[in-house]
């Protein structure tokens, strides 16, 4: 555990590290002239969990759809050093026609997978996010917080090694948004990813991630960013620590300030 | 907060992982849920009963008191309907070969006109102007009084089934179109950020995404042309009287020779058909989407 923690503070600290994930002078203005994004820099180094947070609208959902290539960014340049990447999207978003193997089945097939190899995937990651047992229910079936760990599941099964989490855990109620942010952790830590996470709550922010990332309301900017000094793994009781607190006032403080 | 809603709070683990299964909820608990059962089954079924007692007891007595023995013929009584029209078997075997004619023209009509449906609502779904070009027209297809182009129907591809069977296609080709055009463009916005995202074609969208989220829509569209292409057929058999005659036809000459028996008979066995072709839609409708559709979930 103790190696691990120094193993992921020492990559992140280091400047030199090739980032996986990387954004150079982003901007996007959108065809009806609505300016989203005004020059964004950003870089996610490996095993780094980036959060992002910012007032609605600020264009920090754009950001990820730029890093997956949905949107082309007007101005900039943004690079990814990873052959798949894992996109968890706002809502669960799972075909309610198929049970949850066939979800978390769907992007290795989509990507034309052999059927044998796509199983094997699939179940991996199903057992991964705690779903063993529940391969044959429909969505409907299941709770808000096991919807989103079936898409979980469904972004785990290629093996990316960027993630890109589009308030994933929005909304779920507070409780069970708590309990996604440990697994989410614990996932992490065994996966070690690269991952950046666009919240609205500074407290998932803090809890989750490395560094914060404060933008502007829009167009989006860099407007600051807090460092969070806590190691990995981290317990859930952390969120009651003065320190914590300390970290997610000054996040606040950062979000206050720049929507003067 | 709410009773019926969402626990709000999700505490234990094991809870969180009981998942929400309606369809097995009433699995062990039969007892209780059977009475329950039987008394939604009363509940549905006695007051169509009482309504039909009362519609046959003014019949009895429009037939009887209102109408003079000379008049009757306009409304025979019941029972004399069910012995000319029904316990005729001369008569009753001309009123189903009729009708079998008339299904035959309404099946062919409706199967054709979804398959038309289809491929029209898919072309269209491809790209905005091959929509904007053909909808228009769709739309005319639906306000045009298909009645006024019978004639011109006959006048073309003469007077027997061919004609029927278009004049079926064109009254029930235009829910099935909306429907499922309707259907395809509903899908989830994020559902087709991820296919896309996994570089998926056009087809594999079509097959594995828009078509599936289209079934409710679709099936929507099917029932309501199932009815039409009954009136279809029948609007069909009226004015083109070439071949086998269809129950429109045998409607048309009851009413000529004043045989008001076999002419209810007619017009029952006609409702019976559209009930019948509409119920076997919406049943296979069913069917296809309920293990994942709210609009099809068993009464719980």
């Amino acid at each position: 555990m103790n190696r691990l923690e120094t193993d992921l503070a020492g990559q992140s600290s280091t400047q030199g590290a090739v980032p996986l994930l990387s954004f150079e002078q982003i901007a996007m203005t959108f065809p009806d002239g609505t300016e989203a994004i005004a020059g964004i820099d950003l870089s996610v180094a490996p095993g780094e969990l980036v959060a992002v947070v910012g007032p609605s609208g600020c264009g920090k959902s754009t950001l990820l759809r730029i890093a997956s290539g949905l949107t082309t960014a007007s101005r900039g340049r943004v690079t990814v050093r990873s052959e798949q990447l894992g996109y968890v999207f706002q809502d669960a978003t799972l075909l309610p026609w198929r049970t949850v193997l066939g979800n978390v089945e769907l992007p290795a097939e989509l990507r034309k997978i052999p059927k044998t190899e796509r199983r094997v995937q699939a179940e991996q990651a199903i057992q991964l996010v705690g779903l063993t047992g529940f391969e044959h229910h429909h969505p409907r079936q299941l709770s808000g917080g096991m919807r989103m760990r079936v898409s979980l599941a469904r972004a785990l099964t290629l093996d990316p090694s960027v993630f890109l989490f589009d308030e994933p855990f929005g909304a779920l109620d507070e409780i069970t948004r708590e309990r996604m942010n440990d697994e989410l952790l614990q996932l992490f830590m065994r996966k070690r990813f690269a991952g950046l996470f666009v919240t609205h709550s500074i407290y998932e922010a803090a809890f989750l991630a490395r560094r914060v990332v404060v933008l502007s309301p829009r167009p989006g900017r860099v407007s600051g960013e807090v460092d969070v000094p806590f190691g990995y793994p981290r317990s859930p009781a952390l969120r009651f620590e003065p320190s914590f607190a300390e970290i997610t006032s000054r996040i606040s403080g950062l979000l206050r300030e720049s929507h003067q | 907060m709410s009773a019926r809603g969402r626990p709000v709070v999700e505490t234990p683990v094991v809870d969180l992982l009981v998942p929400r299964d309606h369809t097995s909820a009433s699995g062990p608990g039969d007892g209780g849920a059977g009475k329950a059962r039987i008394r939604a089954v009363i509940g549905t079924v006695v007051p169509p009963i009482v309504v039909a007692t009362v519609v046959v007891a003014i019949w009895l007595v429009v037939s009887y008191e209102v109408l003079s023995p000379r008049q009757r013929f306009l409304l025979p009584p019941p029972q004399q309907v069910i012995r000319v029209g029904f316990l005729d078997f001369h008569n009753l075997s001309e009123v189903l070969r009729g009708l079998w004619s008339t299904t035959q023209v309404a099946l062919v009509g409706l199967f054709i006109a979804i398959a038309l449906g289809l491929v029209f609502a898919i072309l269209m779904a491809q790209a905005l102007w091959i929509e904007r070009s053909f909808y228009p027209y769709a739309v005319i297809l639906q306000t045009i009084p298909i009645i006024a182009l019978v004639p011109l129907i006959g006048f073309w591809f003469k007077y027997d089934f061919r004609s029927r069977v278009i004049v079926c296609v064109l009254i029930s080709l235009f829910p099935i179109i909306t429907n499922t055009l309707f259907g395809l463009h509903s899908v989830d916005r994020g559902l087709l950020d991820l296919f896309r995202l996994h570089g998926a074609g056009r087809v594999a969208a079509l097959r594995k995404l828009q078509l599936p989220a289209a079934m409710p829509a679709m099936f929507a569209g099917f029932r309501i042309s199932a009815g039409l292409s009954v009136i279809g057929a029948i609007v069909g058999d009226f004015f083109f009287r070439e071949g086998q005659p269809g129950i429109g036809r045998l409607i048309d000459v009851y009413r000529s020779q004043l045989a008001s028996e076999r002419l209810f008979t007619a017009i029952f066995f006609s409702s019976l058909l559209g009930l019948t072709v509409f119920w076997v839609f919406g049943f296979i409708g069913n069917r296809a989407i309920r293990s994942w559709h709210d609009s099809a979930r068993e009464p719980e």
